[in-house]
């Protein structure tokens, strides 16, 4: 692991880590205790353990979210959710905690720290933000951004955000993210004088190198293949999902039906009328069931949309390590083409084809004073050349270790979130049954006593 | 909790109080079969142009029909019939067994029709065996329900089935609407044999019993077709006098029969609709394990898990497919029936209005001295025994029939509610038992990390 020259103004400790995505942590006690306790050890990575000399770690939440008005950058006027983010400090020794910072941010500066971090730390995989726009929707849940849910929901993933980030061992240390928790003005032209937007790559440049790139690393290659597939299957998961959700909605609240019927039906029932009544009551029960049932999925297809996300995170990593191998293999095939020069110039003869070589056969050659200049101009981009050649390689080696450790993390991160997901998965289709169980039951024995 | 779409629209269109198809736009009403005898009239016309000649009628010989005989075939034992067949009264007593089945498709040069087996057992002196084996067509059945409408005209009748469902009905004959009709044609049958008149009823013995040509000729013995068309014409214009001087108990049962017709069918569109939504839910369930399994073709660390969520949903699938058949086999039919019972006793109700009338006309015309006053007294006499005979046979019927309602209707609900528990036991199963293992493993493997830190 990385240990930078520690600022200890730049210091923050990596969070406790929470259920990520799920705010019911009660559904989760009586089945992660174990799991939660590994979590807690290799969340940071070893850097709870490492950091074990610091006195004070830190909680960050995002507590509340609230409808603002402003104006936009065009000065017209604009409806806005901003986020409240409150940061405090916890005692060691007694675990009470203290506020330390409280600021609002909307989802745009949010935005604005991940693409920063993105510039900066090419070789991490950064958290990814929660969705934009609202997707993979049912047809009870809108798609609107100011529905309260979807605000509700966009909360929680901001809150996981900032946790994922201040959890990771190398992304905490940053100075941005430390001044996005604590400053709340002026915050926005920090991060742009930092003029991170300059140092972004551009996109084409990008594209063109997934194209050309002749040797790239091979684990790079297979990890974006992997991306690919990681996206495409939880898109079509989650697709799947919103259709079997609103069909189960269908089947509850049809059912619904049933205990305004059998109400009205027991009016001219003597002896039946009771047993109607009383089992259109749990025929209501059952059909209203299903909204909380549904609200809880919902928190669950938010911890696949994180990694949905991440997939597209994995695949920038990859990007970027390609930009650099493509940079590498352009610069030593101009150096190899230079040094070719070079050796025909002073030997006289013309391997290969060249237009100069043409003109000069067709022109006349050129002077012996006009060809050493020419070799000496050579010979001084050659050295050049491979001075740099020498500190792209090392750059690009640097890149893929440090890289691979990163994606490593990430990889062992994924794999016990998606499992704790899943777990949680099954215990919300339990709960569910038994729900279901208990409704029927007491509905047949108001059926039985008619 | 909101008014969902089904219902609201249902109420909004408002469902038909009285006798009549209650069919509303845009909600699935099937098309209701013969009730009254306007209904039966345009059955008994189709009739008359049928040739009867190619109903294919099977018969055992006679010498095969011995009391010691075995067929492979069918269950000799009475005793195991009680188990096939669903009846009301007490079991102990019956005598009488009948099971519809293997539907035949016939194709003629005018038409293609479907005939049925119709199997009797039977302990009876009257019959001239005890085990009968004979080939009947839905038109037979028709037959037969206007033949004991006509000879009980306010016993409650129980009802055919439809003679087609308009919705969604590609084909004229496919494999669920043939495996619907049998099996309410086999209630149909049962029905008659369990209630305490209509078992004795002399056209019903032949239904069970005779050959194709006896049949055939039987039927041209009734009263002519003129006839019975005299009689509806009259009947419309009595049954509203009858309404007029109904009898209080009588006005209580007409309430009582309009509301339960209303809610019986709005249960029946519910049912339906929850079947139709529960068909969808499984449809879309199916492609959601698989896709589990897919993704864990690409996850190393996390085959075990991904595929364990995808045996439990499959497992789920299944459970729900085993839901929706239960559902079809007991809920629908019998609430289904019950529509069309709702029917069939709003039409004995005004069968039993027009006897009054006939009744009360012949006594206005008495009072107002319009023909023979002899002549009219002694018609009067016959009416008003008739009218007594009518009402008699209806209250008692009544009381039956409602009695047979609550325990169908208890039933079937309970059925529900039993296959709906077992749905959710299943799925709960499948999930601990996922959930089970991958705690154990989740435990062994925190074990092994805990040593190792980055």
């Amino acid at each position: 692991m990385e240990q930078a020259p520690r600022d200890p103004e730049r210091q923050l400790q990596p969070a406790p880590l929470e259920p990520l995505g799920h705010p019911d942590a009660g559904l989760q006690a009586a089945v992660s205790e174990e799991a939660e306790g590994a979590r807690d050890e290799g969340s940071g990575e070893g850097t709870m353990t490492e950091n074990n000399f610091w006195l004070k770690k830190i909680e960050i939440n995002v507590s509340e979210a609230e409808k603002r008005t402003g104006r936009n950058a065009m000065n017209m006027q604009e409806t806005y959710t901003a986020y409240l983010i409150e940061t405090r400090s916890v005692e060691h020794t007694d675990g009470q905690s203290v506020l330390t910072d409280s600021l609002w941010r909307r989802y745009s500066e949010f935005e604005l720290l991940r693409n920063y971090l993105l510039v900066y730390y090419p070789h991490i995989v950064v958290p990814p933000l929660p969705e934009k726009r609202a997707e993979f929707v049912w047809h009870k849940l809108s798609a609107d951004n100011m529905d309260p849910d979807f605000v509700e929901r966009r909360r929680i993933g901001l809150e996981n955000f900032l946790l994922r980030v201040a959890s990771h061992p190398i992304l905490c240390r940053d100075k941005i993210f430390y001044l996005f928790l604590t400053q709340e003005g002026n915050w926005k032209e920090t991060v742009n004088e930092t003029g991170f937007q300059l140092k972004a790559d551009s996109r084409l440049k990008a594209l063109n190198a997934t194209f050309r790139v002749k040797n790239p690393d091979k684990r790079f290659t297979e990890l974006k293949h992997y991306s690919d597939e990681l996206q495409s299957v939880i898109s079509h998961l989650l697709r799947v999902r919103a259709r079997v959700a609103d069909r189960l909605y269908g089947v509850y609240k049809v059912h619904g039906n049933y205990g305004r019927v059998f109400s009205e039906w027991s009016a001219i029932e003597k002896e039946m009328g009771d047993g109607l009544q009383s089992a259109g009551h749990h025929m209501d029960v059952y059909a209203s069931s299903i909204d909380d049932i549904l609200e809880d999925e919902e928190h669950y297809a938010d911890q696949l949309k994180e990694y949905l996300f991440y997939a597209e995170a994995l695949r920038a990593v990859c990007r970027k390590h390609e930009l650099m191998q493509y940079d590498l293999e352009m610069a030593a095939q101009d150096l190899a083409s230079k040094k070719q020069q070079c050796e025909e110039l002073a030997t006289g003869t013309v391997r290969t084809f060249s237009l100069k070589g043409m003109t000069t056969k067709l022109f006349g050659q050129e002077t012996p004073e006009q060809r050493e200049a020419r070799i000496k101009v050579l010979e001084e981009q050659i050295s050049e050349g491979e001075q740099q050649l020498k500190s792209k390689n090392l750059e690009g080696r640097e890149f893929v270790k440090n890289a691979w450790a990163d994606i490593e993390r990430f990889k062992e991160q994924k794999n016990r979130d998606l499992k704790e997901a899943l777990i949680s998965y099954a215990v919300m289709q339990i709960s569910m049954c038994k729900k279901g169980i208990q409704v029927w039951t007491n509905a047949k024995e108001c059926f039985s006593k008619m | 909790m909101e008014g969902e779409r089904l219902a609201s629209q249902a109420r909004s269109s408002g469902l038909p109080a009285g006798g009549a198809t209650g069919e509303s736009p845009g909600v699935d009403a099937p098309l209701l079969g013969s009730s009254g005898s306007s209904a039966l009239l345009q059955a008994e016309v189709l009739d008359l142009d049928e040739d009867e000649d190619d109903l294919e009628v099977f018969s055992k010989d006679a010498s095969l029909m011995d009391m010691n005989s075995f067929s492979p075939m069918m269950p000799t034992s009475p005793l195991s019939m009680i188990n096939q067949v669903k009846f009301e009264d007490e079991p102990d007593l019956k005598d009488l067994f009948i099971t519809v089945d293997e539907p035949e498709s016939h194709v003629t040069t005018i038409e293609t029709f479907i005939t049925y087996r119709i199997i009797t057992k039977t302990s009876r002196g009257e019959f001239d065996s005890s085990e009968f084996e004979v080939r009947r067509r839905y038109q037979d059945f028709l037959w037969l329900k206007g033949k004991l409408e006509e000879a009980h005209p306010t016993l409650i009748i129980p009802p055919l089935p439809e003679k087609f469902i308009v919705k969604g009905m590609v084909e004229r004959f496919n494999d669920d609407f043939i495996e619907t009709r049998r099996k309410a044609l086999q209630k149909f049958l049962n029905r008659i044999a369990d209630h305490p008149t209509l078992t004795f009823n002399e056209d019903f013995k032949v239904f069970l019993t005779a050959q194709a040509w006896e049949l055939s000729s039987h039927k041209k013995q009734g009263p002519g077709l003129l006839s019975r068309m005299g009689q509806t014409v009259r009947a419309v214009a009595l049954s509203m006098r009858g309404v007029k001087s109904r009898p209080e108990e009588f006005m209580e049962m007409n309430n009582f029969i309009e509301i339960f017709s209303q809610k019986i069918n709005l249960i029946d569109k519910i049912s339906q609709r929850i079947y139709k939504e529960e068909r969808e839910y499984s449809d879309e369930m199916k492609e959601y394990g698989p896709i589990h399994v897919l993704w864990s073709a690409s996850e190393e660390d996390l085959v075990d898990s991904l595929r364990g969520v995808a045996r439990c949903l499959d497992q789920c699938c299944k459970a729900t497919e085993k839901r929706m058949s239960g559902l079809s086999e007991a809920l629908l039919p019998a609430v289904h029936e019950y529509v069309l019972y709702s029917e069939m006793v709003m039409g004995v109700m005004k069968r039993r209005d027009q006897i009054q009338a006939e009744l009360d006309s012949k006594v206005e015309a008495l009072t107002y001295k319009k023909a023979d006053t002899d002549l009219l007294i002694e018609e009067i006499g016959k009416l008003e025994d008739k009218v007594e005979c009518a009402n008699n046979a209806l209250k008692a019927d009544w009381e039956r029939w409602k009695h047979n309602m609550q325990n169908d209707i208890k039933s079937a609900f309970t059925d529900m509610a039993e296959e709906n528990i077992h749905y959710y036991e299943q799925c709960l199963a499948t999930w601990e038992s996922f959930l089970a293992s991958q705690t154990d493993l989740h435990m062994e493997e925190t074990s092994e990390d805990k040593p190792e830190s980055h």
